[in-house]
């Protein structure tokens, strides 16, 4: 215990220490499924075949989650509209949904938010709310569905973004917007052109003809009726257009990047 | 003259010996491992949201957390949907369904029930399925497209709107995925149980005679 203290740097908050410390460890259920990958590739081994040392289950369901993503951007209709459903049947209340509790959910200042667009654009000018809010703006009633399995209908209205990537001369040709969150771990995520382009894909400024609560994304949500609900990225910071793939906050965790529905 | 009629009794006799052909039973076992990947890593996914009040014990389930459990689902789908199709291909092309799931009629299923049920059911010529086994394995099939349509309709429903439509929408679609997995695993608890008590059956099932 003395030399625990020793090692502490004066000043440091030891329980934020040790919070940090306890987020870099790997959840018990990711831990896992790690060690039950690395004994199915074990097993491999046994068998003989011409397998490398790095070879484990976890490494193959990689490789075929990627194969997944390019089977299901080959499989995808840009012209398929997602159903459209009666406004009496929208789910209310419309849950809210995140990996953290409503009271931790960001609360951006409107007044002083500026979308920040970055990349393969000819206008790099930033957007203040008031400058979005005067885009044209549609209605779209869609059902939003989780990875989890459950889905909701909402209402959503905004500006489709494929209008938008026109107004800011956008390079089409790249291959991904990619979005950053104000969420508290920084929520990215990556979407193909091809989604962004598609019709339904939607800045959104409002929920219900009323403006984004704060609990489904304020000031900015992106709707994607084509994709799961983890590709819906909310509390939008900034954008960028790029042809890097950059990974994303679930991304990053496992789930499948194409993920569409 | 008599040579030839030798051979060709050969030829027959031990093509009465094999039961189960080849490709049946590799089909068979890389379906049966297939259905179970895809078994205990659906029981993971419907944790993260369940239709009714229970939830299936992470012993019995594979992928640690939804993300490792859905990388499992949709990879065991591939395995699970090629050998499928050249098992429902070869199945139809060689008409070996016709042959040994056809016809099943309600007065022969009934009364080989009964007979199973008494004890009486004779189990000495494997080639040929009784009743009872006619009705499960044409119903199992049927299940197993279902489960796989289903599948297709709560994975894309806005691709393959038209068949999440079929199924009576999404959430019900979910729903069918579930019975069908229910009825999948029921059938698995009987068919292994049967194996067992006819040990003949296994064997033609693993070497084939």
């Amino acid at each position: 215990m003395g030399r625990m203290r020793n090692l502490l740097i004066p000043g440091v908050d030891k329980t934020l220490l040790i919070r940090d410390a306890v987020k870099t460890m790997p959840d018990l259920t990711r831990r896992r499924f790690i060690s039950g990958g690395a004994s199915l590739g074990a097993l491999t081994l046994l068998t003989g075949c011409d397998v490398t040392d790095s070879f484990s289950a976890e490494e193959m369901l990689k490789q075929v989650s990627k194969f997944n993503d390019g089977v299901q951007a080959l499989i995808f209709n840009p012209h398929a509209m997602a159903p459209t459903f009666p406004e009496s049947a929208i789910t209310k209340p419309f849950p809210f949904n995140a990996y953290y509790d409503l009271e931790e959910a960001p609360t951006v200042d409107g007044k002083s938010w500026k979308l920040e667009v970055r990349g393969l654009v000819e206008n790099k000018k930033s957007w203040t709310l008031e400058e979005l809010y005067q885009l044209p703006q549609v209605k779209q009633v869609t059902r939003h569905i989780c990875v989890e399995g459950w889905s909701a209908i909402g209402s959503w209205t905004g500006t489709p973004l494929r209008d938008f990537l026109k107004v800011i001369g956008a390079d089409t040709r790249a291959k991904y917007v990619w979005f950053q969150c104000a969420d508290k771990d920084g929520y990215n995520s990556p979407l193909d052109m091809a989604t962004a382009l598609h019709a339904q894909t939607q800045m959104t400024f409002k929920f219900g003809d009323e403006i984004l609560p704060r609990a489904y994304g304020f000031p900015m949500k992106i709707r994607v009726p084509t994709k799961l609900g983890f590709k819906n990225p909310k509390y939008v910071m900034s954008m960028e257009v790029t042809n890097d793939y950059k990974g994303g906050f679930w991304e990053d965790q496992g789930y499948n990047s194409f993920s569409g529905s | 003259m008599s040579a030839v009629t030798v051979s060709d009794e050969h030829a027959a006799s031990t093509k009465a010996k094999v039961i189960q052909p080849a490709w049946v039973r590799a089909l068979h076992w890389t379906n049966a491992f297939a259905m179970v990947l895809m078994i205990m890593s659906g029981w993971q996914i419907y944790n993260a949201s369940p239709l009714f009040d229970f939830r299936f014990s992470p012993s019995i389930t594979l992928g640690g957390w939804l993300g490792g459990a859905l990388l499992w689902h949709f990879a065991a789908m591939w395995l699970l949907m090629v050998n499928g199709l050249i098992y429902l291909t070869v199945g139809l092309a060689t008409g070996r369904f016709r042959k040994k799931l056809l016809p099943i009629t309600p007065e022969g299923v009934i009364s080989d029930t009964k007979a199973a049920l008494t004890g009486k059911l004779s189990h000495d010529d494997l080639t040929k399925y009784n009743y009872v086994q006619k009705l499960l394995y044409a119903g199992i099939i049927v299940v197993g497209i279902l489960i796989v349509l289903s599948g297709l309709a709560i994975w894309k429903p806005v691709q393959l709107q038209y068949l999440t439509a079929l199924f009576g929408g999404y959430e019900a679609a979910r729903y069918v995925h579930f019975f069908c997995m229910a009825g999948i695993v029921a059938f698995m608890v009987v068919h292994v149980a049967l194996a067992l008590l006819v040990p003949k059956s296994l064997r033609a099932m693993i070497i084939g005679r």
